[in-house]
């Protein structure tokens, strides 16, 4: 196909998505929020933060290799398309809306862009002056305790892991939240929650083992309302800040069939 | 440890003091713990316990006296509804178990708190669509080492996870899927960790694959050995297989094995050779179908084999798991195995040398009518699959099937859960129609949910056995009025847990038989029991319909 056959067929299914988009009224920010995590934790392995990694799609611009409505793209979420690697997953029809909405709101926002720094000095500092594997862990090295880093240049975007990396407390994933709980015995345990439910908790606490505490156990509980994560605002100079994203970026592992 | 390493645990200890944590010890799970399982009898290691596969639990805290005081602690729902068959891993307080998948679905492993039952972390596995399983979307447990999980699937795939976070640090090809029958591996069992090695057999006898058992590194899933169950073109064995038929000829892996660690070897059961009911196209004992396989943990070299059915046209595999057992035979120390064969005997084998020591039919046998010196079981003829219809007792699906069986160190008995009365009216060239069980309505393969039972006596039934492993001979038996999928478990304070089809989880009176405990836990059970303990109370766990259900005393 020459190139301006695909800017044909481009924009094409570009009107037709923009078109199709009746939904989009019914989303909040909310929702569209909710569409992220889930984008981010069933879709970007494949389709890469930005949805533009499997050739031919790009779904934050609305670009299929055939033409798609809001209820093929739910459909197509729900149930696969048979004979491709694109699995199943079996969302509600609300939930798969909003990795719709979700979809077209990253259309309007800024794409990542590590180029800015250099991925091996980063990778130095993550290492080193950054001491983030102190908590982190890349490919089976550095804790458990906070999130694992190995694929995150898959799941996350460069402007987004800047912020997290400046400003930790202003998004913290519900998977990363913290927790602490003090015994009767006054031992307090912090570690990053797994599960709550309204008798026990569970969390991996500092030394990465696998605890759960029933609450009538315990002296008092609750979240750690700042992220342990500390700001680098002040700790790393501006390039540092875009060493280090840039070797973030570049961790990404696509997973295994 | 790194000396980045370490600076980065001193840095991690600062800032745990500034928030308050007090550093534990990560307790790791060793090879020597694994080999040693039993001085830790709070935890369950491997899949039937130990290496031995023994399936005995040292806690005593449930009693004949109290086990009317089980309750109920908590129960963990999947998300898949295919039978539950796994047993789960316990490790210092946390259990590990998965389920298989649904059609175009996903296995589902999970890391539970024992105490409560609630998920600390949830992984998830969708296998190819190529996989195409013979006899269920089934796994029936993972192994550990270290800090690492490991789980064989369905479409032929051996994943390391990290036990503390669910992640995956590996996931290897154990066998290459392809579009034909004889592609079509899987692996449904527990792998076997021994020492730096992960262990697991290829299953699909059914469909023709030519199975094998191989070793993969722990750290990386590298494969270092590999060990065909059919011998190849040159090799001993081969002979015993007509033509070109040992490349199809099955003999599928599809249990967990043990290990001897002073004669350094493994043991695997191996499936029924293929075709299944029609052996005229592999004439021959067919090699090494139905059998037992001694193996050099180092190399995966057959040290000695014995095949308790040489030419099978009855589908009797011999996957049951391999019982390892220390005991006086005939007025000196023996090293030994015990296995209930699907075959309907039962045997003692010297595990180091593989000399047949006793045979004995644990239920009803007309197959055979007993053995020559080397242990060779002499047929009786006639009973092969006919046009017209032969009845061949046990029946196809066997005289006990994958369950895992249990041995009592404390009352030295051998317990089987076991199918009686039961035969196989085998057609030629079709599957063989069943008289008894299979011939009286409803399926008697297992299934998660509850089935109407309407079966006489006469038709079939399943029973817990006590045998004797010094004679084979039966010391009592506890019968149920519908066939069993459920494995033993034997606790050192003399207890008895299986369960059956009729979705009763039940205690016996391991010396007596006697009925002390029954649930009702509304699914089929197609799992072994076994038991923990967390803080000093005792749990028994075992999985039934699509469930893990865990009791301990009330309090």
């Amino acid at each position: 196909m020459r190139p301006t056959q695909i800017w044909i067929v481009t924009l094409a299914v570009t009107v037709a998505w923009a078109g199709a988009s009746l939904l989009a009224q019914h989303n909040t920010a909310a929702d569209i929020e909710d569409g992220g995590r889930v984008f981010q934790s069933n879709c970007a392995n494949c389709h890469g933060p930005d949805g533009n990694e499997v050739a031919g799609i790009d779904l934050g611009r609305g670009q299929f290799r055939r033409t798609m409505t809001d209820q093929d793209l739910i459909q197509i979420i729900r149930t696969g398309i048979p004979g491709t690697p694109m699995p199943g997953n079996n969302f509600p029809v609300e939930q798969a809306e909003r990795v719709v909405a979700y979809l077209r709101s990253v259309a309007a926002s800024k794409r990542s862009d590590g180029a800015a720094g250099d991925a091996a000095r980063g990778h130095a500092l993550f290492d080193g002056k950054g001491t983030c594997a102190t908590c982190h862990r890349v490919s089976g090295a550095g804790s458990r305790l906070g999130p694992d880093l190995t694929n995150v240049g898959q799941l996350r975007k460069a402007i987004d892991l800047e912020r997290a990396l400046l400003e930790p407390d202003a998004e913290v994933l519900g998977q990363n939240r913290f927790y602490r709980v003090v015994g009767r015995d006054g031992v307090t345990t912090t570690g990053r929650l797994l599960n709550l439910d309204t008798f026990t908790v569970q969390m991996i606490d500092g030394t990465e083992q696998l605890r759960s505490f029933v609450k009538s156990d315990l002296r008092d509980h609750g979240f750690v309302d700042k992220s342990p994560m500390p700001s680098y605002k002040d700790k790393l100079n501006p390039q540092e800040i875009a060493d280090l994203v840039s070797y973030l970026v570049s961790l990404k592992v696509k997973a295994t069939p | 440890m790194s000396a980045a390493r370490r600076r980065s645990v001193c840095s991690l200890g600062a800032a745990l003091v500034a928030l308050g944590m007090v550093p534990l010890v990560a307790q790791q799970v060793s090879f020597d713990r694994l080999l040693r399982a039993d001085r830790e009898p709070h935890n369950w290691l491997s899949y039937s316990g130990t290496l031995f596969n023994q399936r005995h639990s040292l806690l005593t805290q449930v009693t004949p006296a109290n086990v009317k005081n089980l309750e109920l602690q908590w129960v963990w729902q999947a998300r898949s509804l295919e039978k539950f068959e796994a047993t789960a891993l316990a490790v210092d307080g946390v259990l590990y178990t998965l389920q298989g998948p649904p059609v175009q679905g996903r296995y589902q492993v999970v890391a539970l708190d024992a105490v409560t039952g609630r998920p600390f972390w949830t992984y998830e596995y969708q296998p190819a669509n190529e996989a195409r399983p013979c006899c269920g979307r089934v796994s029936r447990g993972l192994a550990i080492l270290g800090d690492t999980l490991f789980m064989g699937t369905i479409d032929a795939r051996l994943i390391a996870l990290d036990a503390r976070t669910g992640g995956v640090l590996w996931n290897v090809e154990a066998a290459r899927l392809g579009e034909k029958n004889t592609d079509k591996y899987a692996i449904t069992h527990a792998p076997l960790i021994v020492k730096d090695k992960v262990i697991v057999g290829l299953a699909g006898g059914d469909l023709g694959v030519r199975a094998y058992i191989a070793a993969f590194d722990a750290k990386n899933g590298k494969e270092l050995w590999r060990f065909y169950t059919i011998p190849g073109p040159g090799e001993k064995g081969n002979e015993t297989w007509s033509g070109e038929s040992w490349r199809t000829g099955g003999a599928g892996v599809w249990n967990s094995g043990a290990y001897d660690a002073e004669a350094n070897l493994v043991y695997f059961g191996t499936g029924n050779p293929a075709p299944d009911w029609d052996g005229r196209s592999r004439l021959g004992d067919n090699l090494y179908s139905d059998s037992v396989v001694a193996l050099d943990v180092e190399t995966g070299v057959l040290k000695w084999h014995y095949q308790f059915t040489p030419h099978d046209e009855v589908d009797y595999d011999s996957t049951q798991v391999p019982v390892l057992v220390d005991m006086e035979w005939q007025g000196r120390p023996r090293k030994v195995m015990l296995w209930a064969n699907r075959n309907g005997l039962a045997y003692v084998l010297d595990r180091v040398s593989g000399e047949f020591l006793l045979g004995k039919a644990y239920v009803r046998v007309n197959w055979m009518e007993g053995f020559d010196k080397s242990g060779r079981p002499q047929r009786v003829p006639g009973k092969i699959p006919t046009r017209d219809g032969e009845l061949i007792m046990p029946t196809v699906l066997g005289a006990t099937n994958w369950a895992p069986p249990s041995f009592s160190p404390k009352t030295g008995l051998f317990y089987v859960s076991a199918w009686e009365n039961t035969g196989t009216m085998a057609v030629e060239g079709q599957f063989p129609r069943g008289f008894g069980v299979a011939g009286t309505g409803g399926t008697p393969m297992g299934q998660a949910t509850l089935t109407p039972n309407t079966k006489k006596e006469e038709d079939g039934f399943g029973v817990i056995r006590a045998l004797d492993p010094k004679t084979l001979d039966k010391k009592w038996e506890f019968k149920m009025s519908d066939i069993t999928w459920g494995g033993v478990l034997t606790t050192a304070s003399d207890l008895l847990f299986s369960g059956g089809k009729e979705g009763y989880f039940f205690a016996l009176d391991a010396r007596t038989g006697d009925l002390l405990w029954k649930a009702a836990l509304g699914g089929q059970i197609n799992s072994g029991p076994m038991s923990y303990s967390v803080n000093g109370k005792q749990y028994v766990t075992v999985a039934a319909g699509n469930a893990l259900f865990a009791f301990a005393l009330r309090q």
